[in-house]
């Protein structure tokens, strides 16, 4: 049986969400391995042995692994890969760094963003912008894959008793250091795994106008913000709000668009949510043709009045 | 300091593509091409890096076919000091794009490589990343920001929950994201000089790569349609549908 890697995502406390995906996926492919690398994780590591289905769960702790440098990971998963058949990560920022990396350690093409499998060597896969979905089959002997998290079940968090086994980083290759980081804090829920998002475009003016309008109607619905690249590019919230292509790829049940046309683009990144709502005061709107329900209306004045009779 | 600014010739981001009937592909007959977005940022940046003092030359390189000079052309009219075509009909694949330009990067010896995040054709997002570990360098991805001061970088990255910046000693390979410029549009005069800068021309057989890819595309085809619901008059009516949901 085949034997598949998979990258855990993680804070070096706990594991997020985006590896349960990931799991599922793999899975799919033949046993699934974990590798927890970090520093001071090895309670990632137990968290992680919990989820259902998985066999083994390498740990990795060594402080070269703390903010997961490619430099310093992608030479321990390789290393890794001399035993396993399929490196498996998710789609996100961490994923889509060090992935390529180990492909190209390993000679392997890597197949990204992989929206199925269809047979062990075979998958499909988002192509501009996800307007053409190709259905690729690679001959390389050994695979390195990303995930779309949206695209697979997600793997329960309890259920699995996988044993933990400690393995040697490989050190410090001394190419890179990490300086810091401006992480968003926020009590809201995380944009790829809300139920409910609310996302605004550019319509909302400016930043102040775009949080005095979005964040009350978010609050009361226990949503999560997202926004256009219109609206980032603009500076009215910051790139980690951003749904899009070249953003997070979303796919919440309720989806609400405020005051965002639906350029191609955006739309790649929120058509698979589940019931897309959206209020713009052009009828002509392309987001009104992927919109389950529309309401043609101002913006600043729908909003408020929807957030009062909620 | 040396630049070198792998950039590609990819279907104009404003066409909506169209898959072929018969599932082989994407139809560009008769599509406007133009510059990877992103690799246009590349260039962008590259150039900046030149009008700060901090680099000497650019060297824009595309792999692809004949029509790549065009792309090359434009790189040129930006600003890029001369550009190298390397020459080929078969489609090429990241890793071999990566083998390239490793072995280019040998010859060039330059202290930056600067690439777009990926391509809006293939969506891959792998041909930096892999070029620095062929290199043996590290990499800056998704970049929003880019400083250089003596032999390392800082450079800014977009990742999920924000922003991070990460320090890579020199030469390293710097991937980037929408926000770290807006590129400048070339003038006539400089489009009418980039015809006279130097463009080399080679073949993946120069460079001891073989194009052979290793994903075969069995089918392409349309993404599921979302067909249009239904229009509600007023707030109230969107209230209700709301609570339809469950989420009011």
């Amino acid at each position: 049986m085949a034997k598949t890697l998979v990258w855990v995502e993680h804070d070096n406390a706990s594991v997020k969400d985006a590896t349960l995906a990931v799991v599922t996926a793999a899975s799919q492919l033949g046993a699934v391995h974990l590798l927890v690398a970090g520093s001071g994780c090895a309670a990632v590591a137990d968290q992680a042995a919990k989820i259902a289905g998985v066999g083994k769960v390498y740990l990795a702790d060594d402080a070269a692994l703390k903010d997961a440098l490619a430099e310093n990971v992608a030479p321990l998963i390789a290393s890794l890969m001399a035993d396993h058949d399929a490196f498996v990560a998710p789609a996100t920022s961490h994923g889509k760094n060090v992935a390529p990396r180990v492909a190209a350690l390993l000679d392997v093409m890597q197949i990204s963003d992989i929206l199925s499998v269809e047979d062990p060597k075979t998958f499909t896969r988002p192509t501009y912008a996800g307007n053409a979905i190709a259905t690729v089959q690679s001959s390389d002997a050994k695979l390195v894959i990303t995930v779309r998290g949206t695209a697979f079940a997600k793997a329960a968090t309890e259920g699995g008793s996988g044993s933990v086994e400690a393995v040697a980083g490989a050190g410090d290759a001394g190419l890179s250091s990490f300086l810091g980081a401006e992480i968003a804090k926020s009590e809201r829920p995380e944009l790829t795994s809300a139920k409910i998002i609310v996302s605004g475009g550019r319509a909302l003016k400016d930043g102040p106008t775009f949080e005095a309008t979005i964040f009350p109607l978010a609050d009361k619905l226990g949503a999560a913000v997202g926004a256009s690249r219109a609206a980032v590019d603009a500076g009215y919230v910051s790139n980690d709000y951003q749904v899009g292509q070249t953003g997070k790829i979303v796919a919440p049940e309720v989806y609400i668009a405020v005051g965002i046309s639906g350029a191609i683009q955006h739309l790649a990144g929120m058509k698979d949510s589940k019931t897309i709502i959206a209020i713009n005061k052009d009828e002509d709107a392309p987001i009104f043709q992927v919109a389950d329900v529309g309401l043609v209306a101002d913006l600043f004045s729908a909003v408020p009045e929807l957030n009062d009779k909620l | 300091m040396k630049i070198l600014v792998p950039v590609k010739r990819v279907i104009d981001y404003n066409v909506k593509p169209r898959v072929k009937m018969d599932g082989t592909g994407v139809d560009l007959a008769n599509v406007k091409m133009s510059m990877n977005p992103f690799d246009e940022i590349a260039v962008e940046e590259a150039i900046r890096l030149k009008e700060k003092g901090v680099a000497t030359e650019i060297v824009a390189v595309s792999v692809g076919p004949q029509k790549a000079q065009e792309t090359l052309r434009t790189a040129l009219a930006m600003g890029a000091d001369r550009a190298i075509l390397v020459q080929t009909d078969d489609e090429v694949e990241p890793l071999t794009v990566a083998k390239i330009l490793k072995a280019i990067a040998d010859e060039e010896t330059p202290g930056l490589v600067i690439l777009g995040k990926q391509a809006i054709d293939d969506d891959c997002n792998q041909t930096g990343q892999m070029l620095a570990a062929l290199m043996g360098r590290p990499q800056g991805t998704f970049a929003s920001k880019i400083e250089v001061s003596g032999d390392s970088v800082a450079v800014t990255r977009e990742v999920d929950g924000g922003l991070e910046t990460v320090k890579l000693a020199l030469p390293a390979i710097v991937t980037t994201d929408l926000r770290l410029n807006e590129p400048r549009y070339a003038s006539l005069p400089n489009i009418m000089k980039a015809k006279s800068k130097p463009l080399a021309t080679k073949a993946p057989v120069d460079y001891g790569v073989d194009t052979a890819p290793r994903l075969k595309t069995l089918k392409v085809s349309e993404p599921p349609v979302r067909s249009a619901g239904i229009k509600v008059a007023d707030v109230d009516a969107l209230v209700a549908k709301l609570k339809e949901l469950g989420v009011a």
